[in-house]
This record gives C-alpha cells, structure tokens and sequence, in this order.
C-alpha cells in the first residue's frame, strides 16, 4: 500500500507547499500502514528528482516528459493518470496550490473520483482517515471520510509543519509516459508580473489591513490615521484592491502578498481563507469586526466584536496619547 | 455564439449559520440565500462576451426549488433563457456529483463557452468548472480575469500565485472560472426585471438526467471549528476598548 505525494515545480524551483503536502502524506499513510512515496513531473528535472530523495518516502518517482516542460492541465492530468494507473495508490496528496486547483479536480473526474480540495487537518478515528475541510469560508469544519470515492486530497497552505530532508537518499524511479503533442490542447504563454513591486510589506514590523467592514472608499482615511499613528503600513484584503481602492501591491493573501509583522490589525476582515494564509504568521493578531462569527477571531489573539467606525478612532487617539 | 453561465444559490453573507439536528448539514429553516458572489461575476462576463460577440447567454443552475430566486435574477439581468437542475430539499452534492447534472443539462446545447465563479461561497471545492470540463471532453482555464475571444480559440489572462499572471490560448468549446471582482457587477433594471417573467426557464428534475449523481461525498458531518489559538475578546465602549487594547499590546503581547 502507498500514498503519493505529488510535488510541485516551476522552471526547475520548488513549491515549498510542496514539502507541507509531503508531511500530510505521511500522516495519512501512518493512519493507513501505507509507504509513502512521491513524484516529480517536468522536463529535465533529474537534480530535482535526487533532492526529493532526501525526503522521508519509500521513492520518488521522475516523470520527464518535454511536453512537461511548461505546465499544462491535459499534460499533467495524461501524466498522472498513467502513474497513478501503474502505481495504484491508496490515497494521492497535492499541495493546493492554484496549478492544483487548475487540474487535479480534472484528473480526479478521469478516474472516477471525488477531490477533497483544501484539507487543513487529517484525523484517524477507528479504524477511518477524516480530512478535515473548511466550509462557508472557515466559519464550519467538516469531517470528510478517506475512501474508495474519495481518495485525491489538496491541503492548505500552512496548515502542516514541512517534512524536512534528512540524510541518505532514497531510491529515484524513472516513469516514462506516453504524450503526444496534440493532446495539449492549451498553449500557454511566459508568466509575467504586472508592475515591480515598490511596497514590501512582507519587511513590515506592524500591518493594519483593511477589508469589506470599511464600506466606502471614502472611509479610509479612519484606518490611514491609525496606520500613521502606529508607524504601521496599510494593506488591505482582496475586495479592497479589487475595487480600486488601494493598490494591489497593498493586498495580503493568496493572491496577494504573505506578510509576518510583529502585530496585525485586521480591521472589518471576515477572515476569508485566502486572506488568512498570507497573514496567519503574525507573531500578534488584532481583530475589530462587527460579527461576532467572522473566522477572523479564530486566528485573532485580541478581539475587539463592535463597530469599526467607532473603535479605530477611539485606538488611534489612545496610541496618539501614549507616544506624545 | 452559445455561452452558458453555470451559477449556484448559496446562504447569504453574513447569515448566521445552525446546523440541523444530525450534524451532517445547516438547518435551513431561517436562512436567506443569494446568487454565490463568484458567479454573479462570472454571468457578467458572460454578459459582457454577448455584448462583444452576439450569441445568447444561458443560465444553468443545480439546486432546490428555492434557487428559481436566484434564476430570475440572471434572466432580469439579461441572461436569454435557463435551465434550473432541481434538486429535493436540502440536498448536499461533492462536486463530482454536481459536475456529473450540470453536464448532463449542458452536454445537448454544445455551447462555445461555459462560464462560471473559480468557486462558492458555502462548501468551497473550487471545483465545478474543472470537474465540468473533463466531462463534456472541452478545455479549460481557472482564475481567469480577461477574456479574449479570437474566433475558434480564446486568449485568457489567468492568475498565478503570488502577483504573477500568464496568458494562455485555448480553443473552443471552452470551460472558464472566472475571478471575482475584475468587472464592475451590473443591476437589474425594472425593465430587465419585467422581461424576465417571459423568459424561458426549463426544469428538469436531477432525477430525469440519470447522471449518477452519487453522494456527499463521504461527509460525515459538519461543527463549528475549534479554536487554535486562546483569543481574548474585549468589550465595552470605544474609549474603554481601545485603552485596554493598548495595554495588552504594551505589556502583555509586548509588540508596541
């Protein structure tokens, strides 16, 4: 029996979620009695293949394919079918990265599986592996049980402490595939970046980040002073950046940046998954919300349930005092 | 040119959520529900790609009686005609299942373009469009932002992780989910509100399409999560709030 941990590449560089998917990969297999092993896809990506072998599995197995070379959902879906195929594994782990989200529902639907898409916890329980997802943007968990329809897994980003590589090197195993170039049927062009980016937030010692409780454009002035009072940089949840309000270099997320201040003030943020993942690391986390069910307060260490309107001025003229 | 936008009807925002009895799902004696935001996004780009190219929009929806609420409010905003899966009750469908009636429904209309939201708002999978594309045998593209058509293919601009972005070319018929919050979302107008009452809206009951539809997927049930980390709420008025907040961050926290 195994597990198989899909690992991810770009241009020769690893996802390091990748590494994080490995130490669930291990968790269900332990839960299973089950080897874990793991593969590497790509073109050209033997040193990768032998620095994945420093890892806890029984193998890796390098799939190198020059149709492979530029990542494409029919090529990665054709690729793992075959190994999956030939590998027959209990239980296939992805990190849930938005390449994932692009093909691993579509390589699951080939096979006649469910996804169990963004998983943060796995938990044995008499004899049974339940994934824990969440539902209604983190305000609901639910239990989903491992089994024969359910057997491809993608786990969040930050929810499992990274295996570590270890000495030794375990065995690579080449897996040939079979592509052919016209069953690719996107032709993707090179990534680009829009605009160097000319905040760091990610170097920023305090944050007070700014969402949907906000309402208008013209509020912002309220949490500009606080920012200003704290010596803090202003950033904002996606909807923000969306609607133009302030730039989206400002945005923290997983479409945005990841930041780890000193102290984080979430000001009228529900704490959407995507939100969470780029702030999660913060050494302290204020939340000010008016509902009281926000997930924000499950991550928050101070929690302040109220109007916004009211208490970010109220705590920008109580920092004002207490630096005059 | 045929464009489907595939939309769900989800609890609304905000709403406070109580699970039924069993713990396998919400009690959903009191809630209210809407169009799921990223599929309201996506009908208008569908809208927008009809503006640009002609053609007619059609809505198609998997879910319970109640979502013809949901229905009417894309046909008012210009969608030509849609055709609502009807699901029993409080059905819960994993998004093999859902894929599996959609497909079903969408498969004999052979559209150009199948539209729909990276995502909903309730279980989250960020799946549909994925799974949909693999059954109906068409390519795809996720988090997509810009649509370009360009006569039997489609130059999108997708979403990568971390400000990165790359166009991809991809030929018809297509799936696409689309990013929330590129496009300004349209209102229904009277007029579009009155007109939509004439508009052809076709049940099929989920049972008719023999899709086996499956189960949920094997969720066993659904609680409110734990709580990681021991938060301290405080409470009061502003004034005393904010006080109060600057101590603990002073000399408890230790981070000002």
């Amino acid at each position: 029996m195994s597990v198989l941990v899909v690992l991810e590449q770009r241009g020769g560089k690893w996802n390091r979620a990748s590494f994080e998917a490995l130490a669930a990969g291990e968790k269900i297999a332990k839960a299973l009695s089950a080897q874990v092993t793991a593969v590497v896809l790509g073109s050209k990506i033997e040193s990768l293949a032998s620095e994945a072998a420093a890892y806890p599995v029984e193998k890796v197995f390098a799939t190198d394919h020059e149709l492979l070379a530029d990542y494409t959902p029919d090529g990665y879906t054709a690729a793992l079918e075959q190994l999956i195929q030939n590998a027959k594994p209990e239980a296939v782990v992805f990190p849930h990265t938005y390449q994932v989200r692009d093909f691993g529902p579509k390589l699951a639907t080939r096979l006649g599986q469910v996804f169990v898409s963004d998983v943060v916890d796995v938990k044995a329980e008499g004899g049974d592996v339940l994934l824990v997802r969440q539902l209604f943007q983190g305000k609901l968990s639910a239990d989903i049980k491992l089994s024969g329809r359910t057997q491809f897994v993608s786990v969040q980003a930050g929810a499992f402490r990274a295996a570590q590589a270890s000495a030794g090197a375990r065995p690579v195993e080449a897996f040939a595939v079979a592509l052919q170039a016209d069953q690719i049927r996107s032709k993707p062009e090179a990534p680009f970046r829009e605009a160097q980016r000319s905040v760091d937030l990610g170097a920023a010692e305090i944050i007070v980040s700014v969402g949907r409780g906000i309402k208008e454009k013209d509020n912002l002035p309220i949490v500009e002073d606080l920012a200003k009072a704290l010596g803090a940089e202003l950033a904002a949840s996606r909807p923000i950046c969306d609607n133009g309000w302030l730039p989206m270099e400002r945005q923290v997320g997983s479409s945005g940046q990841t930041v780890a201040p000193k102290v984080y003030f979430a000001v009228g943020i529900s704490g959407a998954i995507q939100h969470l993942v780029g702030m999660k690391g913060s050494k302290t986390i204020v939340a000010i919300n008016k509902d009281e069910n926000a997930p924000i307060f499950e991550t928050a260490d101070y929690g302040v349930i109220g109007d916004l309107f009211e208490i970010v001025p109220a705590l920008t003229e109580e920092i004002r005092k207490t630096k005059a | 040119m045929k464009i489907i936008v595939s939309v769900k009807q989800v609890p609304a925002r905000d709403s406070t959520l109580r699970l039924n009895g069993a713990g396998t799902w919400l009690d959903e004696s009191d809630l209210s529900y809407e169009m799921n935001e990223p599929d309201a996004y996506a009908l208008e780009e569908a809208l927008q790609l009809k503006e640009k190219l002609g053609g007619e929009v059609i809505v198609v929806c998997a879910g319970p009686a109640r979502a013809t609420q949901s229905i009417r409010e894309a046909l008012a905003k210009g969608a030509d005609r849609a055709i609502h899966v009807e699901l029993p009750g409080d059905t819960v469908l994993d998004a093999l299942a859902t894929g599996r009636l959609l497909a079903a429904a969408i498969k004999p209309e052979s559209p150009d373009f199948v539209l729909t939201g990276l995502q909903s708002d309730d279980l989250g999978n960020g799946q549909t469009g994925v799974v949909l594309a693999e059954l109906l045998g068409y390519a795809h593209a996720t988090i997509v932002m810009e649509v370009e058509p360009q006569g039997s293919m489609v130059r999108v601009k997708r979403e990568l992780e971390d400000g990165w972005f790359q166009n991809v070319v991809v030929p018809l018929p297509v799936v696409l989910t689309i990013q929330s919050g590129i496009k300004k979302l349209r209102y229904a107008t009277l007029m579009g509100i009155k007109k939509a009452k004439a508009k052809e809206l076709k049940t099929i009951p989920a049972a008719e399409l023999h899709a086996d539809a499956g189960d949920q997927g094997g969720m066993e049930r659904i609680y409110a999560p734990s709580r990681s980390k021991q938060t301290q709420m405080l409470s009061g008025d502003a004034p005393h709030v904010a006080h109060e907040l600057v101590e603990k961050l002073r000399f408890e926290a230790r981070v000002l």
